[in-house]
């Protein structure tokens, strides 16, 4: 059982047909299989949120997930959500307010806001802070990650940002 | 680091998860939410040459009330204890703690069952399931068991449950007439693990306990129910009568020294929160005399 495994699953609206190593996590075989870098790989234990990815519609830590545990699930990657659409604001208000610096944290950062823009439409400044306490970022001080959630929040609900 | 090499099996039931804990002992490990398992293994902590994921079991699954018990499937996530209207009205103090653990991509998979038998010393579940005094269910090819969740806890990381058990479900008696609940905890960010933390269960007739399980957690092996709590019960509270207990509680605390604070700052907090807690449920500001953190 130490042999590859078969899964099937679905990645950014697309069939994967692929046999996984049982150790290997779903970070690394979105990266090195899939060729799907944005997901990126910081503590490899749960703690830095640089690996958020969305499985069946709810984020998770990429790094903790087993690719062969995704047989039959649905997954998104921030190369998902860039391609559709989805989140062209929130990387508009990301690069506006200075929200990121070397980038590392940031396809992860995106990944929980716009999870919590789905959830709550205005979330305010303590919310936003809660919801991505668990993404680290070393560059930004925060602020401004905060900031421009806020303004695409306010910019969604269709008031002035 | 990556998790090194190990076997993968999938359950199909209960029944069949049971018959490959037996198979391979101490050499498996089941895989529930994974959020502490994995971290472990990736850390190489742990190298289990099996992993026996549950995660598609739907009989542990869900959330329940039946007469006076509540009772929650091991498979439940986080996310969903803190959205079910039945543990907000039943269990609300599980409601407040749930999100204290962790983060939200986190509690999206992590479970309860998980939590408990993976035992953290400073995790919220543990210490909650014994302030609301839980029966931790779990069962073994022999049968089932059903264990108080003061028995259960052992040490660090450590439970009662063999490697041969499975934990299935926790039940709880659902919350009473006059029932208050507290909880709190100190944590350099939001969602890590505690520096140290209270979960308190309480009853309360007009101004006096009738009942106070104040159950203290990252200050020792395991969640500890404070003896002290005994002092404050049925009796009228005064500012004296908090101190009292909170000198007993300093007495009664052995708290561990690591990086994040040292033992004599986790009594230190132990106490503020005693104080905070206290005047929470009776509803007097006067008696807050723990101070600042």
């Amino acid at each position: 059982m130490t042999a590859p495994m078969p899964i099937s699953l679905e990645v950014n609206g697309e069939r994967v047909d692929a046999h996984v190593l049982p150790r290997l996590n779903l970070a690394d075989f979105l990266r090195e299989q899939l060729q799907l870098t944005g997901t990126h790989v910081g503590c490899e234990h749960g703690v830095c949120g640089a690996c958020t990815v969305r499985v069946n519609g709810e984020i998770v830590r990429s790094c903790l997930m087993l690719a062969v545990q995704m047989h039959g699930a649905s997954v998104q990657t921030i190369e998902g959500l860039s391609d559709s659409g989805e989140v062209t604001d929130l990387q508009a208000a990301f690069r506006d307010r200075n929200a990121l610096q070397c980038g590392f944290c940031t396809p992860g950062m995106l990944m929980a806001a716009q999870d919590l823009l789905k959830q709550h439409a205005e979330p305010d400044r303590e919310r936003i802070r809660e919801h991505l306490s668990g993404n680290y970022c070393r560059c930004t001080g925060y602020q401004a990650i905060v900031d421009a959630v806020e303004t695409t929040a306010r910019a969604r609900v269709g008031r002035r940002p | 680091m990556k998790a090194s090499a190990f076997s993968y099996a999938r359950a199909t039931s209960v029944v069949n998860a049971l018959e490959l804990l037996v198979a391979h002992g101490d050499r498996a490990k089941v895989l529930s939410g994974g959020q502490s398992l994995m971290p472990a293994m990736n850390l190489r902590l742990i190298s289990p040459e099996l992993i026996v994921d549950i995660g598609e079991l739907a009989e542990l699954r869900g959330i329940a009330v039946r007469g006076d018990v509540l009772s929650i499937g091991a498979l439940t996530r986080h996310v969903e204890l803190q959205r079910s209207p039945e543990i907000a009205t039943h269990a609300p103090l599980l409601t407040e703690a749930i999100v204290h653990v962790a983060h939200p991509a986190i509690r999206n998979r992590g479970t309860i069952g998980g939590s408990l038998a993976h035992a953290d010393p400073a995790s919220e579940l543990p210490a909650c399931m014994l302030a609301l005094n839980a029966t931790i269910v779990v069962r073994s090819q022999a049968g089932e068991r059903r264990i108080a969740a003061g028995d259960f806890f052992t040490g660090i990381y450590e439970t009662v449950l063999s490697p041969h058990e499975l934990l299935i479900a926790v039940e709880l008696p659902v919350a009473r007439r006059n029932a208050a609940h507290f909880f709190s905890e100190f944590a350099r960010r939001h969602g890590d693990y505690a520096i140290t933390g209270l979960a308190a269960q309480a009853t309360v007739a007009g101004d006096i306990f009738t009942e106070l399980r104040l159950v203290f957690f990252a200050v020792g092996d395991r969640p500890v129910l404070a003896r002290s709590a005994e002092r404050l019960l049925n009796v009228r509270m005064t500012p004296a009568l908090l101190s009292d207990a909170s000198a007993a509680l300093g007495e009664e605390l052995e708290p561990q020294e690591d990086q994040q604070a040292s033992a004599s700052m986790r009594r230190h907090l132990a106490k503020v929160l005693l104080a905070r807690c206290v005047s929470a449920l009776l509803g007097r500001s006067d008696l807050n005399a723990g101070g600042p953190a």
